[in-house]
């Protein structure tokens, strides 16, 4: 195994090669989900409710049935409907039978655009006048939308089977919170008792969309003889096979799926809502069936991540020592159980080494679509909260407030609130990082603010499996298990490379389907480099041992007298230079004479994922006129243990960052007053475009992890954490008013500033 | 429904279809004619994804119709490279990492191409009105960017 601390000596790793499938995606041959083709395929479509919570009295298909090229129509009563059952397939917590019923509502509807019945037809357009005239009668009820109206005493309620948990003692009534969760250590009040100054305050949010540009999209077809073959874009293929399985109630052996280039997923791309649907379609159609949903589908069907309200109070001594920090959030869940509030009240004092500090919280269901995860689930909702705080409490005992994190600093030994005590991590780095950036000379003029915020997440390990394959030339097919979905086939090539010593281009990754590689869990948590990546490692170390058995062979020699160097075996020891060295490719060609074939599959459960840390650093300008606020510059510092692909690093962290603006100051999920999704469109849905931003400037910190080969630690999710306490912090700056509710849009900021008398 | 024959030139190549009456360009393009570069990120000119050149002016080719195509050359992004020699917006795409997931990544090459042919050398906020029709959710703009100025640059003859 390689020495981490040994980087000079790495040839491939931290270069900048370009990706394996790059040119495909330029030229427009690369085929995503709604790109695939099956032979005689057909066109599914769906019928949403246009309600907010009502129950289905009556479904009348026998219109859409007689329509000309309508092959098959699909409700609740063609699907097996399951018990509840805890899934652990994707990311963040789900069951079986809420997935089931989010998919294809039974008895009632729980939110608009929730799915009553699908169709396939010969042509989308004759699927969607089908779905139109299939007829459903509701029942409408009460609805609530809000979170903290869903939590009153006569709200109306979503589920007559949710008795929240975690309280004492267990309610015998129904409610829509679905559970309380609390993580406590030391005396939060002898904390606050001993502080100088305490701020308090609460905040909210409001959901936004993962907003990837691909909508989802599937081709499925389910044959006579049970065997079922999809094609689709997802964060999973694994997962997808699981729910198909389990929501269909067919054996896994029974699935293939194939992963489709995919176009975004953010964590939205970690369940399914199409698959398992047109599965369905196919087997009653006789065909094969393709899904893609539309934009309106994606904003008002697909998940969104939650919205919360979060009440924070924390307190320091005028040298800066926190003493006490405390945590409320209520977070929504959309219309079934699941919101993330655990890694919300994991992350969201994780930057801090406090004795006293507390984080509670709440997972409350209301008439929305089912959240799913988005970048670092739960964790940017209640750091917009607790790092707008922290800078609130620097102000008021006037302290620099990346002095004041730094004093604070979670370390090496620190034992975070949810339990762990971190090791190998670089979060005081990650600040003298962010401190010493040139973009923190620049100077600000009028209206001009600077903001700055820190951000935590774990990252995961988990299950990944990899092969490698010696062609006969001396080349190398490499198969992972992992949905690429930001250039990590590019940085899976780099590492097999760099173990065996070979050029990046003598390797070629593909992502196999779910027959062709072992097991593989999502692409989510941060999880590709560091855990496929091992795998990747684990059975390139294989190959090299391989070849240098062969090359004993060849040689006659013990083989522990043979070295790999440089992608070649050396004779070593008493043997030193008896024998020429044997190339790669010299040992591949030969390989039929010395045993045959010459591969290896490793499968691991990384663990020891290490957690990120990321600090970033933002101007803006208020127009105090309009209240927009415009983003001048933007540092985003990050410990990510060791570059890969430094272009796609940070890329993610360009990304992430830019997914935070977008959040911070524009998105946001509109309900009118029926609980209609009132902006579901990229025209009134405003995500950041170009002419919004200026450069993203990224400082990459590394301090390895040694429980990678390389030393990666995970990078995706991080970025997307201190963004919005950084932005409402830089609007304070610049204003005197501090911003405490998302997203902070114009008419916002406006009335904020009016409400200060500014 | 009675189909509409519709005769223009897709990528230098005289082509012939037959659509409905509510078939978009994109429909035409992808389901009929096999070409699945150009995207559909949204149906209402809101995305970019599906961004091809109508007689050389950008068009989001899911806001025209098939039958409106009577006539015209499309350029689409299978008809960028010159053969199999990439133009210098796709080279720069690649060179300079500005694609993550891919997907908004044929219609931001057909818009930076039009940019391009209309304005040799644009400043940065010039390149970033411009694109600001094609939507990224991956990247955060800042390495297509990169990719659009080393392609001006190049296309310019000078050294990038
Ligand atoms: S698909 Fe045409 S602009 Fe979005
Ligand atoms: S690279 Fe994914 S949307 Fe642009």
């Amino acid at each position: 195994m390689n020495d981490i601390s040994l980087k000079d000596a790495l040839k491939v790793v931290g270069t900048r090669p370009v990706r394996p499938d790059g040119v495909d995606k330029v030229m427009g041959r690369a085929q995503f989900g709604g790109d695939a083709v099956m032979p005689g395929m057909i066109f599914g479509s769906t019928v949403r409710s246009p309600h907010a919570h009502a129950r289905i009295i009556k479904i009348d298909t026998s219109a859409a049935e007689a329509m000309k090229g309508v092959r098959a129509v699909v409700t609740a009563a063609d699907l097996p409907n399951i018990t509840s059952e805890e899934a652990f397939v994707g990311e963040g917590p789900m069951n079986f039978r809420d997935l089931s019923c989010n998919l294809m509502a039974r008895d009632k509807v729980l939110y608009d655009g929730h799915v009553v019945a699908a169709v396939a037809a010969t042509s989308t357009s004759i699927a969607r006048a089908a779905a139109e005239a299939i007829k459903v009668e509701y029942e409408v009820l009460p609805h609530v939308i809000n979170e903290m109206e869903a939590m009153q005493p006569g709200a109306p309620v979503l589920h007559d089977d949710i008795f929240t948990s975690g309280v004492d003692p267990k309610p015998t009534t129904p409610s829509n919170v679905v559970k309380r969760m609390e993580f406590a250590k030391g005396d939060l009040e002898a904390g606050f008792a001993a502080a100088d100054k305490i701020v308090e305050r609460t905040y909210t949010t409001a959901p936004v969309h993962q907003a990837y540009i691909e909508p989802h999209a599937c081709v499925a077809a389910f044959n006579p003889d049970g065997q079922c073959q999809v094609i689709c874009s997802s964060q999973g293929h694994f997962m997808v096979r699981a729910y198909c399985a389990k929501l269909l109630g067919i054996d896994i052996s029974e699935i293939r799926v194939t992963p489709a280039e995919i176009g975004g997923g953010f964590g939205g791309k970690t369940l399914v809502y199409l698959e398992p649907l047109a599965l369905a379609l196919s087997r009653k159609a006789g065909r094969p069936v393709r899904m893609v949903m539309t934009r309106e589908e994606v904003f008002r069907g697909s998940g969104p991540t939650s919205g919360g309200t979060i009440n924070v109070k924390v307190g320091a001594k005028m040298d800066g020592t926190i003493t006490a920090a405390h945590a409320e959030v209520i977070l929504q869940a959309g219309a079934y159980p699941g919101s993330p509030i655990g890694p919300a009240l994991m992350t969201c004092w994780a930057m801090y080494d406090i004795e006293n500090a507390s984080a509670v919280g709440f997972d409350v269901v209301s008439n929305r679509p089912k959240v799913a995860a988005y970048r670092a689930p739960g964790a940017p909702i209640s750091t917009y909260a607790t790092e707008s705080a922290v800078d609130e409490l620097s102000r008021a005992i006037g302290m620099d407030p990346i002095e004041l994190r730094l004093k604070n600093a979670a370390k090496d030994g620190t034992k975070a609130l949810y339990g762990p005590t971190f090791q190998n991590i670089g979060y005081v780095e990650t600040l003298e990082a962010a401190k010493n950036h040139p973009n923190l000379q620049a100077k600000l003029g009028p209206n001009q603010g600077r903001g700055v915020a820190a951000g935590f997440w774990f990252n995961i390990g988990g299950e990944s499996s990899a092969s490698l394959a010696v062609n006969e030339d001396g080349t190398i097919a490499l198969v992972s298990g992992s949905p690429d979905i930001g250039g990590s086939r590019a940085s899976m090539a780099m590492m097999a490379a760099e173990v065996l010593g070979v050029n990046v281009e003598r390797v070629r990754p593909i992502i196999g389907d779910t027959a062709s590689v072992g097991f593989t869990f999502v692409t989510g948590g941060s999880r590709v480099t560091f855990a496929t990546g091992t795998a990747v490692c684990d059975a390139s170390d294989d190959i090299v041992k391989q070849l240098r058995g062969r090359a004993a062979k060849l040689w006659e020699i013990d083989v522990e007298a043979v070295e790999w160097r440089d992608g070649s075996a050396y004779p070593a020891g008493d043997n030193a230079g008896k024998f020429e060295p044997l190339s790669l490719a010299d040992i591949a060609v030969k390989s039929g004479r010395t045993g045959g074939p010459i591969a290896a599959k490793a499968t691991v459960n990384a663990q020891g994922a290490g957690p990120g840390w990321g600090v970033h650093v933002v101007d803006v300008e208020v127009d105090k006129e309009t209240g927009h606020v415009k983003i001048l510059r933007y540092t985003a510092a990050q410990d990510v243990g060791r570059a890969i692909h430094p272009s796609y690093v940070e890329g993610q962290v360009q990304g992430g960052a830019v997914q935070g603006i977008g959040w911070a100051l524009n998105e946001e999920y509109i309900y009118d007053k029926d609980g209609r999704l009132d902006n579901g469109g990229f025209l009134d849905y405003r995500v950041p475009v170009a002419s919004d931003l200026p450069k993203i400037d990224v400082a990459l910190v590394e301090v390895p992890n040694p429980r990678h080969p390389f030393g990666a630690k995970g990078v995706g999710e991080v970025p997307i954490v201190p963004p919005m306490a950084a932005i409402a912090n830089a609007i304070f700056d610049a204003t005197g008013v501090r911003m405490t509710s998302l997203p902070m849009s114009p008419p916002k900021v406006r009335a904020a500033l009016d409400a200060a008398g500014k | 429904m009675s189909k509409t024959h519709v005769t223009c030139t897709v990528n230098g190549e005289e082509t012939e279809f037959l659509c409905d009456s509510n078939q978009t360009v994109l429909d035409v393009l992808r389901e009929d004619l096999g070409l699945t570069g150009s995207k559909e990120g949204c149906g209402s000119g809101d995305c970019g994804a599906c961004s091809v050149l109508v007689d050389g002016r950008l068009v989001c080719s899911c806001l025209m119709f098939g039958s409106e195509a009577e006539g015209t050359s499309i350029t689409t992004i299978e008809g960028i490279a010159d053969g199999e020699n990439l133009h210098p917006v796709q080279s720069q795409f690649l060179k300079h990492a500005a694609l993550q997931c891919g997907f908004c990544t044929p219609g931001l090459i057909v818009a930076t191409k039009a940019l391009l042919d209309a304005n040799p050398s644009p400043t940065d906020e010039e390149a970033r009105y411009w694109l600001a029709g094609n939507l990224c959710r991956c990247t955060g703009y800042d390495k297509i960017m990169n990719a659009v100025h080393a392609a001006a640059a190049e296309l310019r003859g000078e050294s990038a």
